[in-house]
């Protein structure tokens, strides 16, 4: 089933994946590092472009811990509803 | 000439000029005098004195074909010129880019890659303004890897897998030359069999401010583009800012060899010094005693005579220091004009791209002595008075010519020269 966030953070992640064959079948589960090969440097670019896309704010301790796209997912989602 | 020193051979080459990218598209705008200075509206609007400048056309656009979309989020315009000129030189020795994704390291291999303002753009766009407004955090991850002044070096050997000395130096207008000393005498000395040798320099409002403030660039042809870069001409009128990307590979005579690889030519001596600041010269004016020691340093250490010198590659920048370095030569070879090597300036056409002004002008030279020609120097249908006697030494239309040696020279602010002789391989 779709889902527009997914989708949103999908494509903020997508430059900065290194592995594009991993992104055809990108899922709530996939890792920025490990699945995606992620720079690990580059996981403060993600977050920073997330806060833009969504106009939120993500605190270090939060974005410690958005490894997965479905926890990026998830954590947007949360702020949206407050 | 000792028989036991290692020598060093030119196998490849690449250039990212303001009047064309890739050595063929150099080469023939070299051939057909074709200026890459042109109009640049954001300079008007900055209300700079000189209002043109060489840019290199098109390279955003072939940028991806180089590197990933990862990649180019964290390369800046000085990074972009370096390593696309480096590739393009790596290509042209037959030497493979290897996967990102592979475990060889070329040992044997390392760079040098200068710059004069590395990633200014990068400091005057982003890192400081986000800081001043109290915003670090919002800077991204990509600041230092491009505001280092490492940043080029160090992202090109990461591109080809380098495993020997990586740097970057500086040496304001000699660093071309200086990357391409280093390099050389790395190889020399049996510490590495081959370096990738050059330079690169944005084409930032930033760096050409410092220059056009001190009324040091030419403003009276914002009209005429093409007719504004004069080196060596009467109307001359201060030098015009360029941007580009050159480097060489350089390699040992025996490696090359060892693979089959094509030679350009050979690198038969390199030598830099620095005036001191005394005897005339200053952070910004030559010492021609030490300019004559250079070049006079560098005919000896190739083992030749001053009349060998067939032809030279000028600093010539188009300011009053011009006519200077034409008599500092004829001093340095105690030649009469009339038996002055032919000289030309490439920055007639490209304009003086600084950190990678030497760089470019090497690729300019090995492009003459592998080719058999030498360039027209653009613009200067009026010699300057003062060195009038040297007018017919001056190649002012593209010649067909074979040349055996040729040098080529670079001076830079803080007083320091640089001289590459270069011979033909045959």
């Amino acid at each position: 089933m779709s889902d527009v966030v997914m989708d949103q953070v999908v494509a903020i992640v997508t430059p900065f994946a290194r592995n594009k064959e991993a992104l055809q079948s990108v899922g709530p589960d996939s890792t920025f590092l490990q699945d995606l090969q992620v720079s690990s440097s580059r996981l403060v670019d993600i977050i920073l472009a997330i806060e833009d896309k969504f106009g939120i704010e993500v605190d270090d301790t939060e974005a410690d811990k958005i490894n997965t796209i479905g926890a990026a997912v998830s954590l947007i989602k949360s702020k949206q509803t407050h | 000439m000792s028989t036991n020193i290692r020598r060093v051979v030119v196998t490849g080459i690449g250039a990212v000029a303001p009047n064309g990218h890739g050595i063929k598209e150099f080469e023939r705008a070299l051939r057909d005098g074709v200026s890459g200075i042109r109009f640049i509206p954001r300079l008007a609007e900055l209300n700079f004195r000189c209002q043109v400048g060489g840019v290199p056309q098109g390279i955003p656009e072939v940028a991806p074909k180089y590197f990933s979309e990862d990649e180019l989020l964290a390369m800046n315009e000085a990074m972009l010129y370096g390593c696309i000129a480096s590739i393009d030189a790596w290509r042209d020795a037959g030497l493979e880019v290897p996967a990102r994704d592979s475990q060889e390291v070329n040992w044997d291999s390392g760079c040098v890659l200068g710059s004069g303002l590395s990633g200014i753009d990068t400091v005057g766009g982003m890192l400081v303004p986000r800081i001043d407004a109290g915003k670090v955090r919002r800077m991204g991850s990509t600041m230092v890897e491009q505001t280092m002044s490492s940043s080029i070096s160090a992202k090109l050997s990461g591109l080809l897998a380098l495993g020997n000395q990586v740097t970057s130096n500086s040496s304001a207008c000699n660093t071309g030359c200086e990357a391409i000393h280093d390099a050389f005498y790395h190889i020399r000395n049996g510490l590495a069999e081959c370096m990738v040798a050059g330079g690169a320099e944005s084409a930032s409002p930033y760096i050409w401010g410092g220059f056009d403030a001190m009324r040091v660039l030419n403003d009276t042809s914002n009209e005429a583009p093409h007719k504004a870069s004069r080196p060596m001409s009467a109307s001359a009128a201060g030098f015009i800012p360029g941007a580009g990307g050159g480097a060489l590979i350089l390699e040992s005579l025996e490696r090359a060899e060892k693979r089959g690889a094509k030679i350009y030519a050979e690198l038969i001596s390199a030598v830099v010094n620095c005036g001191g600041h005394r005897l005339g010269g200053s952070m910004t004016a030559p010492n021609s005693v030490a300019v004559q020691r250079c070049i006079r340093g560098a005919i000896a250490a190739a083992g030749i005579k001053p009349a060998d010198i067939d032809a030279i590659n000028g600093h010539l920048t188009a300011t009053m220091a011009d006519p200077l370095e034409i008599r500092n030569w004829a001093a340095a070879l105690e030649c009469p004009p009339d038996k002055l090597p032919f000289v030309n300036s490439t920055k007639s056409m490209i304009g003086h791209c600084l950190g990678a002004a030497g760089a470019l002008e090497s690729v300019a030279s090995i492009l003459e002595l592998k080719h058999g020609f030498l360039h027209g120097s653009i613009n200067c249908e009026d010699v300057h008075p003062e060195i009038a006697a040297f007018s017919d030494r001056i190649v002012r239309k593209t010649v067909d010519r074979q040349v055996n040696i040729l040098a080529k020279t670079s001076f830079g602010f803080g007083d320091v020269n640089g001289c590459l002789i270069f011979r033909r391989w045959q």
